[in-house]
């Protein structure tokens, strides 16, 4: 193979992404070595297994996605702006399109939302870490390994383009030929692992790790919503799985799964495809739901109304979740009757959805709002994703959809619920618990620039193509024809809004890193669950005494008693693990050994499993039993925390 | 924790440690049974979808598969020997048992292999249709967790001589344990619903 096959090569657009590339990883690895900083990054970073890190890692890398699939996005919105634009050719387009998708669900949404819990879970439940920290690291440098295995893609070896859905035959070796497909195949199975360890890591800590008193209609709802969520993770993902390893197999050996040859069926792989793609929506809606039920509680100064209605409501959702897959291929020929079923159960999930509507209206009803940056996030959340969930209900009618299906409407419908939901309840769980993770608060004069730029911009890039869908335009095409140039144009001048309120968000992270004042207190917006407990910066350890939960809303009840968590007396020393440069070898191994296997080199790809077969063998024979913090240095710690 | 309670629980349900990894391999086996339920479903659905190969009953051999079962099932019953004689502390009898295990599912893994040889000679290999792909993939899956366990009660052993009975190694034990018997759990469902079936319908 020649370097112009490995390299992509006569596009302008991507001879400048690889020209950005070149130059910005030479500036960090100047600065690095400039400041002497790589033993830091190796010793404090990349080494690490403290859950609040890793949660930071987490959310920095899905930033940077964001930004990256964003880029996609206003490609895209650029190239429809105008009938008879050549801003990007068909493939590019097709290209597009495909990484846009994948990137802003599997290496933006839910990294984003697992960095928060992993920020905020272990310290509402009143933890000192994960039930298994190692792992945890693990599932990070296996996400993040993974997402670059995607992102190499455009430059070498060329980007997939058969979509985020990646729909058989399209995707197989005969029309999809190239390495493009295999990186769409090999990163998702390696971040999916991570991810499916996560859920089965954060399952472990919420049930074995809670503080004494905090049984389970006592924890904070974000941490329900959490729990739930790995529920869905832990029964969805492994179909992912072995989705994504059928269509590895068929296309590099040869079997006949999807395949129109051999009497495959193309069929399955939407049915396997969406029987983990509808849980996985649910996946990444209902950690925001979470997020906009803290954030309501604490702004509304009230406690949630509903609270056990609402765990209800998601456990609801979960459970209806796995029921409805064929809502996506209703037009595909499936027969009245399974069409039927589906759309019943696809309208049941409204039920559930529209009570928590009503919880969160009732929680503000008759309180005293406090219009912060997160509580407006939360605030534009409700009526945004309502229309996204009534314009969803019309979908799953599925004679109606035989109307929407593949038009603008459902692009409409899913960003709808996408971006209201899961982004806005990023954005607002970011702002929320940011002074948690650096010590101090975002600047919200800042702060509600963005919010007003991005919601705005978000309603006039999305709305009008409700009605671009209703008029008939298609949803992957990349011209557009005279009669819906008008709502095309007002939808890419939104998009662009959109890009610059994540431009102010993103300098606000940076004006506030210089300008903020800094956190005293640990507790910045007088909240009511148990990670406004523990002080700023926040210990490696996070309590110093483990609390006694007695009430919902525990770290609220204990203020409004007077009582403190923190007993110097009461100090004993702490067991905590080392760090490890482990999970980041072993997922740099697995990477390398999935590169190899996306160019189909078998051997290299064999050496490689087999490396990671050996690193796994030695990890089994170390008995690493972590450290004991002794009471002198967290009492130190404490008191300078604690400004005592 | 009181002494009582010390001696009736056993030594690798001890530590809070110990009964998180169990909890969480537990858990783990949920997701594994997702993901075979998986292999199923596809096998089910491709099921007769033999293109040109031979079909399944043409190829199925009720002695070789009966004779796997049998080798599977003392397996599981050895290997729940081994976790008894651990309970008991009683280190060589615990690891002799683990070895015929070992053997046991080495002696399965040849007959498998010997099996996926003689189809493939006979024209039904991963590439010859969509059924038999799903059957190489599903029995082949279930294979190669057979062969990690192996590996994988290897350096147990290993370790079981270096340290001896502690509460670490228990857990591990009794871990491999439960994956080794979730082996048997799915054999039986390949055996019944993959090869009773194929050689019938
Ligand atoms: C600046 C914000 C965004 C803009 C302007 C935008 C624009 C678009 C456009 C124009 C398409 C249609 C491409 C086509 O089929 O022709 C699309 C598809 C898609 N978008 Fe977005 N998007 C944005 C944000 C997001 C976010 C935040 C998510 C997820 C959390 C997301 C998920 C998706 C998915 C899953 C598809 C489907 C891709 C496919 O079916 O091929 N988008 N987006
Ligand atoms: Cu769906």
């Amino acid at each position: 193979m020649g370097l112009d096959e490995f390299f992509v090569t006569g596009e302008p657009l991507i001879y400048a992404g690889m020209v950005a590339i070149t130059l910005v990883s030479g500036a960090i690895i100047f600065l690095l070595t400039y400041f002497k900083k790589w033993k830091w990054l190796w010793r404090e970073w990349l080494t690490t297994v403290d859950h609040k890190r890793i949660g930071i890692m987490y959310i920095l890398s899905a930033l940077a996605m964001l930004f990256r699939a964003g880029s996609d996005a206003l490609m895209m919105r650029t190239q429809l702006a105008f009938p008879d634009m050549n801003f990007l050719n068909a493939q590019h387009y097709n290209e597009i399109f495909t990484t846009h998708g994948t990137i802003m669900i599997f290496f933006m949404a839910m990294p984003f939302l697992i960095g928060l819990m992993n920020i905020v879970v272990p310290q509402q439940i009143g933890a000192r870490d994960f039930a298994f920290p190692y792992l945890n690291a693990l599932s990070f440098w296996s996400f993040f390994f993974g997402a670059m295995l995607f992102n190499v893609s455009f430059v070498i070896g060329g980007a997939p383009d058969a979509g985020w859905t990646s729909y058989t035959p399209l995707a197989g070796d005969i029309m999809s030929q190239g390495p493009g497909q295999n990186f769409y195949l090999l990163a998702l199975q390696l971040s999916g692992i991570g991810t499916l360890a996560t859920g089965i890591n954060l399952m472990v800590t919420i049930l074995k790790m809670r503080a004494p008193g905090m049984t389970l209609f006592k924890m904070p709802i974000f941490t329900w919503s959490t729990f739930i969520t790995m529920f869905i993770i832990v029964f969805a993902f492994p179909i992912l799985t072995i989705a994504l390893a059928l269509m590895t197999i068929d296309r590099i050996f040869g079997s006949h799964f999807f395949t129109l040859a051999g009497e495959g069926l193309p069929m399955m792989w939407a049915n396997l495809f969406w029987m983990w793609g509808h849980p996985e929506v649910y996946i990444v809606i209902l950690p925001a739901f979470g997020i906009f039920s803290e954030v309501i509680a604490t702004f509304a100064r009230k406690r949630l109304f509903g609270y056990t209605v609402m765990v209800w409501s998601i456990i609801l959702i979960a459970g209806l979740s796995f029921l409805v897959w064929v809502h996506h291929f209703f037009t595909m020929g499936a027969g009245a009757f399974v069409n039927s079923i589906f759309s019943v159960t696809t309208m049941a999930i409204a039920i559930p959805t529209g009570v928590k509507i009503f919880n969160w209206l009732a929680t503000l009803y008759k309180s005293r709002i406090r219009t912060t940056t997160a509580m407006m996030w939360a605030l534009a959340f409700i009526p945004s994703f309502t229309i996204g969930g009534i314009t969803g209900v019309m979908l799953g009618m599925a004679a109606a959809d035989y109307q929407f299906h593949n038009s603008y409407f459902l692009i409409a419908h899913f960003h709808y619920v996408l971006i209201a939901g899961t982004v806005f309840g990023c954005f607002a769980g970011l702002v929320y618990w940011y002074p948690k993770m650096f010590g101090h608060k975002l600047n919200e004069r800042i702060g509600k620039w963005a919010f007003w730029l991005f919601v705005i911009g978000f309603h006039i890039c999305f709305l009008p193509q409700y009605f671009l869908g209703l008029d008939g335009m298609p949803r992957r095409v990349f011209h557009i024809v005279p009669e819906w140039f008008n709502l095309n144009v007002i939808s890419t001048i939104g998009a662009f809004g959109m890009g610059l309120g994540f431009a102010v968000f993103v300098y606000n992270i940076y004006y506030s890193y210089r300008y903020s004042e800094r956190e005293q207190t640990g507790d910045p917006w007088d909240g009511r669950t148990l990670e406004w407990a523990t002080p700023t910066p926040v210990p490696e350890y996070n309590f110093a005494v483990v609390p006694h939960v007695k009430e919902h809303d525990a770290y609220w009840d204990m203020k409004q008693k007077g009582e403190t968590i923190y007993d110097e007396s009461k100090v004993e020393p702490i067991h905590m693990p080392n760090s490890t440069g482990q999970p980041f070898i072993m997922s740099a191994i697995m990477f390398f050994a999935s590169f190899a296997l996306v160019f189909e080199w078998i051997w290299l790809a064999v050496a490689g499993l087999v490396t990671i077969l050996v690193t796994m063998g030695i990890r089994s024979f170390d008995y690493d039993e972590g450290r004991h913090i002794d009471v002198e240095e967290i009492k130190q710690t404490e008191r300078s925390a604690r400004g005592l | 924790m009181s002494a009582h309670e010390e001696n009736t629980t056993p030594l690798e349900y001890q530590t809070e440690d110990a009964q998180m990894n169990i909890l969480g391999f537990w858990i783990f086996l949920a997701a594994e049974m997702a993901l075979f339920g998986t292999l199923f479903a596809t096998y089910a659905v491709l099921f007769g979808r033999t293109a040109d190969a031979p079909a399944p009953m043409e190829l199925f051999e009720p002695g070789t598969t009966l004779v796997m079962t049998l080798i599977l099932l003392t397996s599981s019953f050895t290997c729940g020997i081994a976790v008894h004689e651990m309970r008991r502390g009683a280190r060589k009898s615990m690891m002799t048992w683990l070895t015929i295990t070992l053997a046991l599912g080495l002696s399965f893994l040849g007959f498998e292999i010997y099996e996926f040889y003689h189809y493939a000679s006979e024209g039904a290999s991963l590439q010859s249709s969509a059924y038999w792909s799903a059957f190489f993939i599903l029995a082949g899956t279930h294979g190669v967790h057979v062969t990690f366990g192996i590996g994988w009660m290897i350096l147990l052993l290993m370790q079981l001589a270096q340290r001896g009975i502690t509460s670490i190694t228990s857990r591990k034990i009794f871990i491999i344990g439960l994956y080794w018997h979730f082996l048997d759990v799915i054999w039986i469902f390949i055996f019944t619903g993959v090869y009773l079936i194929g050689m019938v319908v």
